[in-house]
């Protein structure tokens, strides 16, 4: 049974803000406190954006500072760059993974570029915001996990929380930040519910969070695999394993550091990730590990990742995810010396 | 009276603006639709910096040649569009030029050898993008335009009246960026200049295989902006057309699409053979049309240039070219190190240790 059940099941005893109203009350809150902050896309204005992350924006804030734009992902993120090398701090929403493709060229070329391009004279202070990630049931186009190809695009920094409280904050940071920010909501945790009290500040980027302490191995995730990795560092109790889990926050900048001494003290790693596996970011954190920790591994790093196919149709789905059982198995599969 | 189909106030006239025929002989006034021919000390200016302009596009041909320069997309032949885009501004107006535009920034003040950076190979972008309002010259088609949008839709929010200008080619028009753009910033009101120097081939293809549109001027009309057709080599009517534009713009109407209608006499490139593509009568043709002895003709004929001020000026293009010769090869890469200084705002940890083990190799 896919982790995400459990997470959701205990949050509810506890149901307070969801994901999605965190990221709606940090866009409110950076509208409020910084006048160049300006927030569009496709439907986002008085829609409040397909899953409402935007919601009572325009109303609040007027059409000048929360609006539609042409339905055109390319024109949205070059109109961003532009108003980023005019002063303006702009948040835009791709409304699903899949239909940030057709910016990907003003990402790539532009986004990332434009500081390095002007030996430092221009900086892009603007976040695209990007609904990413599958488990919601989604058609073909809805589901896919494109993190893999802006990590891979130096001059990005790239983003993807996995809790309540730091959606609020990462998000808040990503909009002060002095750089471009890809920002990844994993849609299945949007309606996943937490206690937080906001305005929330956390760590800043480049510093992974230790989500659960353990002895044993290490549980490297981000997104929406934490919850998977805590669920399985649950059951894993049973089996006598007592499993660390480090949830990335960041994936650029990356926290080799937090990486390093976890799994140099538990000397066992699985990387969890929901994307397809090859070439992936499971893939470049594994060999980053082997680098740094060879000596102190007791087993070869593990992937556990999606299948390398095109994201599945939605009653298939589930053979594709990353699940809790598929992460125990992983941990099951670490050379344990009493196996 | 049949009423005027919807759009109809938007398309270009049958015939493009033009001031001065090919021959430096006034045109007579047609319809301008209020553009105005420019006062003869702007046209003055205009000589110079067409000149100059010329000479320094001729040097950087040389220097490719000598092999001083990577590589040099040449405005030969297009020098009155570039001069005019620029001279129809403000300075505190903001351009979005591509690679084939040194000449517009030479013409807007930036040191030859800063804009020479790029095709020298030093670095991406040589000037300061910021001071000079001037983006890096862009290389992937049309991706500049909505940059443009951009720029000028903060100032209307910021409310400055600031006007931004995109050069684009004629095969950039079949870019979806380019669409993109200007549908946005007719949706917006952006105040944006398209400007379109349709110099009929795009490497090697013709303009017949990018459009089926009667004129690209035309496709304006599409996005609910009005289309301008304007003789590309006839500075003066360039200059007119612009500073129309950019008085509209300024007075929150929105954008204009300026199709600027002149020829490549150059190859694409230096690596470029135009021979294989188009034929020897066709350039000839061209040539006759020159932007640069048009002008002259006209004011000389108009008593406006008497030759004590002809050979200041060309005394004065020969001083940029030579400094240019003299400086260019001065420039030197930035160390290394600068590699890893400007990918963020701050180093991350993995770049600090691949400069660090950059810093060992040298
Ligand atoms: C997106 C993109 N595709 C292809 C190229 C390669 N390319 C460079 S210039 C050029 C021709 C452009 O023609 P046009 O827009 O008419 O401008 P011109 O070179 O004639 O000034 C091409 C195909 C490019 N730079 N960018
Ligand atoms: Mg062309």
């Amino acid at each position: 049974m896919p982790a995400t059940k459990s997470a959701t099941k205990s949050a509810e005893k506890s149901a307070e803000t969801s994901m999605a109203q965190a990221l709606n009350a940090a866009l409110a809150d950076a509208l409020a406190e910084d006048p160049r902050v300006v927030v569009f896309g496709e439907d986002v204005g008085p829609l409040g954006g397909v899953f409402r992350v935007t919601d009572g924006l325009t109303a609040k804030f007027g059409e000048d500072r929360c609006f539609d734009t042409p339905l055109a992902e390319s024109g949205i993120v070059g109109l961003a760059v532009g108003m980023a090398m005019n002063g303006l701090r702009p948040v835009v929403e791709m409304q699903f993974d899949a239909f940030a493709y057709p910016a990907f060229e003003q990402i790539v070329s532009h986004v990332a570029k434009m500081r390095n391009r002007t030996r430092g004279t221009i900086g892009l202070p603007m976040v695209i915001r990007v609904p990413y990630g599958g488990g919601i049931g989604g058609v073909e186009h809805h589901c896919d996990s494109s993190e893999a190809y802006y990590a891979h695009t130096p001059g990005l920094t790239v983003v993807a929380p996995a809790t309540v409280a730091d959606a609020y904050a990462l998000l808040r940071e990503a909009i002060e930040h002095p750089d471009p920010v890809v920002f990844l909501e994993p849609k299945r945790l949007y309606w996943a519910k937490e206690e937080v009290r906001l305005p929330a500040r956390g760590e800043p980027f480049g510093r992974a969070a230790v989500r659960r302490a353990g002895a044993d191995a290490t549980l490297i995730a981000y997104g929406p695999t934490v919850p998977v990795a805590l669920a399985a560092a649950q059951e894993a109790v049973a089996e006598g394993w007592d499993l660390e889990v480090v949830d990335l926050r960041t994936l650029v900048p990356f926290d080799d550091a937090t990486v390093t001494a976890s799994v140099m003290k538990t000397g066992r790693a699985v990387v969890v990730s929901e994307a397809q596996g090859f070439a992936g970011v499971a893939a470049e954190i594994a060999a980053r590990v082997g680098e740094r920790c060879f000596h102190a591994l007791e087993a070869p790093v593990r992937r556990v990742t999606g299948l390398d196919i095109p994201y599945p149709p939605p009653k298939l789905e589930h053979h594709h995810l990353p699940s809790v059982d598929r992460v125990l198995d992983a941990v099951a599969d670490l050379q344990w010396e009493d196996a | 009276m049949a009423a005027k189909k919807p759009g109809a106030d938007l398309l270009p006239d049958r015939e493009p603006l033009r001031f001065i025929d090919a021959d430096g002989r006034p045109v007579k006034p047609g319809k301008s639709g209020g553009a105005a021919m420019p006062a003869p000390e702007r046209l003055l200016d205009a000589h110079r910096a067409l000149v100059v302009g010329r000479r320094f596009d001729r040097q950087a041909t040389s220097l490719v040649k000598q092999g001083r320069l990577a590589v040099y997309p040449s405005a030969h032949g297009q020098e009155a569009s570039e001069v005019g885009a620029i001279l129809g501004l403000r300075d505190t107006d903001w351009i979005f030029p591509t690679y084939r535009d040194s000449v517009a920034l030479v013409t807007r003040g930036i040191d030859p050898v800063e804009v020479l950076t790029l095709l020298r190979g030093d670095w991406h972008c040589g000037y300061d993008p910021v001071a000079h309002r001037t983006a890096p010259q862009c290389t992937p088609l049309a991706t500049q335009a909505p940059h443009a949008v951009g720029v000028g839709h903060a100032a209307r929010l910021k409310g400055e009246d600031t006007v931004v200008l995109a050069f684009l080619g004629d095969g950039a028009t079949s870019e979806g960026d380019f669409h993109e753009a200007m549908n946005f910033a007719a949706v917006f009101k952006s105040p944006v200049i398209f400007f379109v120097q349709n110099n009929k081939y795009a490497i090697s293809v013709p303009l017949a295989r990018q459009t089926a549109a009667p004129s690209l001027a035309h496709k304006a009309v599409g996005y609910g902006m009005p289309g301008v057709s304007v003789d590309g080599n006839d500075v003066a009517a360039v200059m007119a057309a612009v500073t129309r534009a950019a008085d509209r713009a300024r007075k929150g109407k929105g954008p204009t699409l300026i199709e600027a209608h002149t020829y490549r006499i150059e190859a694409h490139t230096n690596a470029d053979d135009a021979t294989r593509y188009r034929a020897d009568d066709e350039v000839a043709e061209w040539r006759r049309r020159d932007p640069v002895d048009r002008l002259t003709a006209y004011l000389r004929e108009a008593g406006l240039l008497d030759d004590a001020r002809a050979a200041a000026v060309a005394e004065e293009a020969e001083r940029v070219a030579a400094d240019l010769r003299d400086r260019i090869d001065d420039q030197r890469p930035p160390a290394p190190a600068e590699l890893f200084a400007h990918v963020y705002a701050e180093p991350t940890a993995q770049l600090r240790e691949q400069a660090a083990l950059i810093a060992e190799e040298v």
